[in-house]
């Protein structure tokens, strides 16, 4: 079961899957190109049966990763796929309107981390105030604060 | 039914002493129908993830404890699967019962606080009253083994921080036997009480599809017939070694939902009371005492009362983690009222915001405006006033068969 | 003056403002009005508006989002009104005060009048406290 799926990814993506990480029989780590990973996230999502959880965005030295956790739930298994992007320009495109339950969590890594999601349904603010000041990321490691500085029109 | 006036604009009190922390409501509505709904969250954030990258591991469970209070052993635990899954670690076996013992206690305590609040957002607040109640025991179970009524820091990595001692064991299981008939009472006026039925019945209802869409959670999706849940698909802790069931129904609305939580409480006081007979044998200690975590990453979950809890830890082989990532059932749930509170009426709307048990709770702000001419009609306190006057027309008119339900 | 705050130690009318708490504070003071603790049987009751409200119970370190709100409320109540902060969150904003969506303390918001610590406080604390707070204010009335 456990080389199945990996076997049935690297057949229909091919150069797409980059790396695969197998820690353990319930733990996988794939790297894919961030190009294909809407098709590839799908896949997992509508022909695997997989359940979404969650994403998870990192500030890296190298880049920044995401890691969409996909859960098989039969198989206690999880599925995490992994894509690096640009430190410049972290930008790739939105899967929320082919797995609808990452809507919240793409809004959510945008306000924290500054990552372009492009055709995403509905960006805008989810935790954050709307006075927040435009390009400062928290989540970020360089992360200047802006509080209580002239940026800062809160009383 | 109180009609509802489109033109009269009625204050609202921005916080509601019944509701714990706010998301923001604004139900469009269309005479009585909700059309839209318009969610926004963020009035409990608090950076948590950040912080917990300049924290030790060995602090980190007593931060990621505070995410949410009611279900505060959920993130813990969540969170030493975490640390744990970084290693490869095993942990004792008595840690397992002891962790076990300690999330399904939460478990009762946290669905008998939702019946409180759903008895009290119905108008019944006998019930209310009737439930907080029955959960004074089991904070006093908690008060007794951990030390705490709540915020119990019964969690590390490694194991667990105390032990059960064994002359708390027979205290314990006359708790847990306490608990029987009050859960059976409240499964039975559910089932028979015609009023609650009326109410319930057909309400604020999520489908299959919706709930696989979305991602739902918990009892969310387990009553509407889909059977994730974590401890029996990807078992961890005792939950393996302990004989229960998951407890699922089939239509989706908010009356499924109450029996599923209660079914649910029954499931947890079996598995409670096998972990503390398991206590008295497994003693093979409480603590497997690491000292380091390597570098790698970590996922760790657990099946909260809300639903799946997720963590994710990545390390680069220090003391602190470089990215801390919590994800609480309630952000995969709270996006569902949207198709569970529109098409229904406005009276209904409490009960099934309040339905997915919102952990940042949740619909103290919520506020009902016109939908045409974008007027603000009412808020928090006039909704839960219609919700239970709606109840107190419907237990007029089924008067003669209520005498019997009540024991 | 004095004849209303020797008005406001009987039958305290309370408010109960949630600035980013994570619910344990809340519910516990939601238990101080179940039949263990059952504080109506002292005309202690909770109300749906702050402007009846005697006095207003805090919780939650009061992130961004929640001070703008917060500030709002307390401004609306009808003065004299008590403010008292529940749990560590709310006095001292506890192991949040780093974060990046916290500004400030409670006191630098607000004039507190006590101060009730613990995590969460135990309902027999929360008693303890507003009954301090009462003798504290009939001990000073009596000075003058």
């Amino acid at each position: 079961m456990a080389d199945e799926v990996v076997e049935g990814l690297k057949t229909k993506f091919g150069d797409a899957i980059k790396d695969v990480y197998e820690k353990s029989r319930r733990r996988t780590y794939i790297t894919v190109d961030a190009a294909r990973l809407p098709d590839i996230a799908e896949y997992c999502y509508k022909d695997l049966g997989c359940r979404f959880q969650i994403c998870t965005g990192m500030h890296l030295e190298h880049g920044f990763e995401i890691l969409y956790h996909f859960a098989m739930d039969r198989a206690d298994r999880i599925i995490n796929l992994r894509v690096i992007l640009d430190l410049e320009k972290p930008s790739i495109e939105s899967i929320a309107r082919r797995v609808p339950a990452a809507e919240w969590i793409e809004r959510e890594m945008w306000e924290l981390l500054g990552i372009e999601f492009r055709n995403h349904p509905d960006m805008r603010h989810l935790l954050l105030t709307d006075d927040w000041l435009e390009g400062n990321y928290p989540l970020r490691r360089d992360w200047k604060d802006w509080r209580g500085g002239e940026h800062d029109t809160s009383e | 039914m109180t009609p509802v006036n489109r033109t009269q604009i009625i204050p609202i009190g921005p916080y509601h002493p019944l509701q714990e922390e706010p998301e923001f409501f604004k139900l469009h509505v269309e005479g009585e129908k909700v059309v839209k709904l318009e969610i926004e969250i963020g009035y409990n954030h608090r950076g948590i993830e950040k912080l917990a990258e300049g924290l030790t591991y060995d602090q980190v469970p007593f931060l990621v404890e505070r995410v949410c209070g009611i279900c505060s052993t959920s993130h813990p635990f969540a969170c030493v699967n975490a640390i744990e899954d970084v290693g490869g670690f095993d942990i004792p076996e008595r840690a397992k019962y002891i962790r076990t013992f300690i999330g399904e206690l939460e478990r009762i305590h946290s669905h008998l606080l939702w019946l409180g609040l759903a008895g009290h957002f119905l108008g019944y607040n006998t019930v209310w009253m009737w439930a907080w109640k029955y959960r004074e025991p089991v904070l006093d179970c908690f008060e007794l083994i951990t030390g705490n009524r709540n915020h119990y820091a019964m969690f590390k990595p490694g194991g667990v921080r105390r032990d059960i001692e064994d002359e708390d064991i027979p205290t314990a299981m006359r708790i847990l036997d306490g608990l029987e008939r009050p859960l059976l009472m409240f499964a039975k006026i559910a089932m028979a009480d015609p009023v609650l039925q009326a109410r319930l019945k057909n309400v604020g209802v999520l489908s299959y599809q919706d709930c696989v869409e979305l991602g739902a959670l918990g009892p969310t999706s387990r009553a509407s017939g889909v059977p994730w849940d974590v401890r029996k698909d990807h078992p961890y802790a005792a939950y393996d070694k302990v004989e229960w069931d998951v407890v699922t129904t089939e239509n989706g609305d908010v009356f499924d939902k109450v029996i599923v939580r209660v079914l649910e409480m029954l499931e947890s006081v079996k598995i409670c009371k096998q972990c503390l007979e398991k206590l008295r044998e497994v003693k093979d200690g409480i603590d497997a005492n690491y000292k380091e975590i390597p570098p790698g990453e970590g996922i760790g979950h657990h099946e909260a009362p809300r639903g799946e809890v997720f963590h994710y830890v990545r390390s680069d082989g220090s003391n602190r983690p470089v990215r801390y990532k919590i994800r609480a059932p309630s952000f995969m749930n709270v996006p569902t009222n949207n198709r569970a509170v529109v098409g229904y009426t406005v009276s209904d709307a409490t009960i099934t915001l309040a339905a997915i048990d919102p952990c940042y709770c949740c619909t103290e702000r919520t506020i009902v405006v016109d939908v045409d001419t974008g007027k603000q009609l009412m808020g928090w306190k006039e909704l839960l006033r219609l919700s239970q006057e709606k109840t107190r027309k419907l237990m007029e008119k089924y008067k003669s068969r209520m005498d019997r339900v009540w024991i | 003056m004095s004849l209303k705050i020797k008005a406001l130690t009987k039958s305290i009318w309370v408010f109960h403002l949630a600035a980013s708490p994570c619910n344990n504070c809340d519910i516990e003071i939601l238990d101080l009005l179940t039949p263990r603790f059952d504080v109506e049987r002292f005309g202690i009751q909770l109300v749906g508006s702050v402007r009846h409200a005697d006095a207003i119970l805090v919780t939650g370190s009061m992130n961004r989002k929640a001070r703008e709100r917060l500030k709002r409320v307390i401004a609306q109540a009808a003065k004299p009104c008590f403010v008292i902060a529940i749990g560590n969150c709310a006095c001292s904003m506890e192991m949040f005060g780093k974060s990046y969506n916290q500004m400030e303390c409670l006191d630098n918001v607000a004039e507190v009048d006590a101060y009730i610590a613990g995590c969460p406080p135990k309902p027999e604390a929360m008693i303890q406290g507003v009954v301090a707070l009462i003798q504290a204010q009939l001990a000073a009335l009596k000075k003058k």
